[in-house]
């Protein structure tokens, strides 16, 4: 690494790079895959650490305690040196994230389903939103392509599903599966086996799922498809440069208007400069408006590739109501995977309703005997002192939860800012989200909060609740950079370079158009895939 | 485990507290489980405060509020009376009291055990999961198309 002085400056500056990656999740290790080929020098700064398997709570007996601790899914309750802070307070729905090699996938449910076609024609179909300016059927190969690299469970044949073909069996259905399976058959009602990135048989030198429990907080078997695991080993293989506890400050423009390069922290704290001949964002629907924010200048007043003013506005996240019950039977508890079905039965729009577009059931295994307690507890059904025992055995293995995967639509007010106070530990102003439901997605959570009684009610589940006001934060962060082929409408173009910078791409979940009814990932490492290969295609003209 | 927070409660505070765990677990011969105020299962607590310490300083100091001075202090019914009244507020700090007490008597080898469970890790020996019955798709198999065709896809 050079330390030469960058000019003006007195940081130290590194040796130049063809494409310089911020961020190594989910679609920060795709890009950086599929651009290997070109033989560039490649770079990606990840602000986080490697996770390694023995470093996962699954290793030990506080396992439960953990997913509250070093691994919460909350950056704020998390709070590793590695995590920035996030203003959420003025949102119903907090803020999920991880920050280190793989990202959001070392905490992700490992749920996998891609968006529908539907999804992309939003506004010709119900008149909401726009479309997106790619369709489903142009991202198809890489959709195939991301599951082959990356190893998805399912089964083919799925009605309410487009045509593919899971690499991977199904995962069993076990007794919890069983039981939704049998409700959903008395009510007439579509279910079926989900995609989920898990390895059912070993592949790729990854071992086989043996069920360590929920595969939230990272799994110490390498069976759950974390990028760090996947697309990061093949990377690296073919020549990409990894370098952690890299947390970027701004991206710079020269006096073309370009980008120049990237102002970072290194592992030390020492702030250096990062010269690249092409940057690409991959730092998530908050990191990426954020940093394109922090990177305000005299010629880029309101935020860089901000022209349109819809840097940061349009924020999706998932509203996700999660509805629970108990059963008289014993079931697979905590012991597998958390959710391995779905029902697609409302998930296209049905004009007989009273909102648009749709959602997702996702049918949920109960919890470990810790989780169960202390959720329990919280929500007053586990009483304290001499009745404690008796009921919480009524509980343990009895639980069966159901999550509406709600698609929220765009909306300008819905948004991340930089807070004027909050900073990370680098004195980098933090991301403040301001987040309100719309009147069709709460007609769609109640919708959705009343089929998911119906069908536990079906499975002879009692004692149901519903979240409402506390909802579920999947940490599905989308449409803040979105794309489109009018400037005036939109950040980035039709394959993610942004109208106003020509050297510089978007490929996290920023760029989404609309949310969908599905868990993003997918989709996400689809599209960064794809606009990797219009990278490859354009190169002698990419920044014309 | 998580940090060692131990220091961050008085003496005072850590009799308040385990007698406090006593009334909201306690032990049962019936159920043949020790309290939360056994004293592995509240050294552990203790040790495991980790985030929770503030929140969990914060309803101790509710506790003697209630209790007009030690809470260790007095007699059962009284102890009884200031605990569940303490017990039956709602709110974050209550939450992480329940959370720093639960998340440790639920890991306890002995409470494991007397729950019919295996007091280990999951990892490595993992969980056997039941295939089920995979009979029952055969309901859905063969439905018609219920995701809308657009842009020519298989047309």
């Amino acid at each position: 690494m050079a330390v030469d002085a960058h000019p003006g400056t007195a940081r130290p500056s590194d040796a130049i790079v063809d494409v310089l990656i911020i961020g190594a999740g989910a679609s920060g290790a795709a890009v950086a895959w599929s651009l290997a080929d070109t033989r560039m020098k490649i770079l990606c700064l990840e602000q986080g650490d490697w996770i390694r398997p023995t470093d996962f709570p699954s290793n030990g007996r506080d396992w439960e305690a953990r997913r509250y601790a070093d691994f919460d899914i909350s950056p704020n309750r998390r709070a590793r040196d590695t995590d920035y802070p996030v203003n959420d307070d003025n949102s119903l729905m907090k803020i999920a994230n991880f920050n280190g090699v793989g990202g959001g996938t070392v905490l992700y449910t490992a749920h996998y389903p891609r968006m529908h076609p539907s999804d992309f024609r939003v506004r010709s179909l119900d008149g909401v939103a726009d479309d997106w300016p790619i369709d489903y059927w142009t991202l198809e190969p890489y959709f195939a392509e991301n599951d082959r690299m990356t190893g998805v469970a399912g089964l083919a044949g799925d009605p309410a599903y487009p045509p593919h073909q899971p690499t991977l069996p199904a995962v069993p259905l076990g007794r919890t599966g069983t039981l939704y399976a049998r409700a959903a058959n008395k009510l007439g009602w579509h279910w079926w086996p989900s995609d989920i990135a898990v390895a059912t048989s070993e592949v790729d030198g990854r071992a086989k799922c043996i069920n360590l429990g929920h595969c939230t907080p990272g799994c110490a078997q390498g069976a759950k498809a974390s990028v760090d695991i996947t697309y990061w080993p093949a990377a690296l293989r073919a020549g990409v440069e990894l370098r952690t506890r890299c947390r970027v400050r701004e991206i710079t423009t020269d006096d073309r208007g370009m980008a120049s390069g990237v102002v970072y922290y290194d592992a030390n704290g020492v702030e250096r400069f990062q010269p690249a001949e092409m940057v690409i964002l991959a730092a998530n629907g908050i990191g990426t408006p954020r940093l394109l924010l922090n990177s305000a200048s005299t010629r880029f007043p309101n935020g860089l590739a901000n022209s349109s003013g819809l840097v940061g506005r349009n924020l999706m996240l998932h509203p996700w109501p999660i509805v629970s019950g108990y059963v008289a039977d014993e079931l697979d508890g905590g012991r597998a995977p958390i959710t391995s079905l779905w029902s697609k039965q409302f998930y296209e729009t049905d004009a007989s309703r009273d909102f648009v577009r749709g959602y997702t059931l996702q049918f949920g295994r109960g919890t470990g005997p810790a989780t169960e307690a202390i959720t329990s507890a919280a929500s007053g059904r586990l009483p304290w002192g001499r009745d404690h025992h008796r009921v919480y055995r009524g509980l343990l293995n009895h639980r069966v939860a159901i999550g509406v995967a709600c698609e929220d639509l765009p909306e300008a007010h819905n948004r991340v800012t930089l807070d004027p106070v909050l900073k990370d530990s680098h004195g980098i102003p933090a991301p403040r989200i301001d987040y309100t439901l719309s009147d069709n997605t709460r007609r769609m959570m109640e919708h959705g909060i009343a089929s998911a009684e119906e069908i536990l009610t079906a499975a002879g589940a009692k004692n149901l609740s519903a979240s409402r006001t506390v909802l579920n934060s999947p940490g599905h962060l989308l449409g803040t950079a979105r794309m489109g082929t009018d400037p005036a409408r939109s950040v980035v173009n039709e394959w993610g370079r942004c109208h106003d910078v020509k050297n510089l791409f978007i490929v996290d979940g920023s760029i989404w158009v609309t949310s969908g009814g599905v868990n993003p990932t997918s989709t996400i490492q689809a599209l960064a895939l794809y606009i990797a290969d219009r990278i490859k295609q354009r190169l002698a003209t990419l920044f014309d | 485990m998580t940090d060692d927070p131990a220091s961050d409660l008085t003496p005072i505070e850590r009799r308040d507290l385990r007698r406090l765990a006593a009334f909201m677990v306690p032990a049962s011969a019936d159920y043949g489980v020790p309290g939360a105020d056994d004293a592995m299962i509240f050294g552990d607590i203790v040790r495991s405060l980790g985030r929770d310490a503030g929140d969990v300083r914060a309803t101790l100091a509710l506790l003697r509020e209630a209790a007009g001075g030690d809470f260790a202090d007095l007699d059962e019914a009284q102890a009884e009376t200031a605990a569940m009244a303490l017990l039956g507020r709602e709110g974050p700090a209550i939450e992480a009291l329940g959370r720093a007490v639960l998340q440790c008597y639920y890991r306890d080898d002995r409470v494991m055990r007397a729950l019919g469970l295996e007091p280990r890790s999951p990892f490595p020996k993992g969980h056997a999961l039941d295939p089920g019955d995979w009979s029952l798709l055969d309901a859905v198999r063969g439905r018609p198309r219920m995701w809308r065709d657009v842009d020519g896809g298989t047309a």
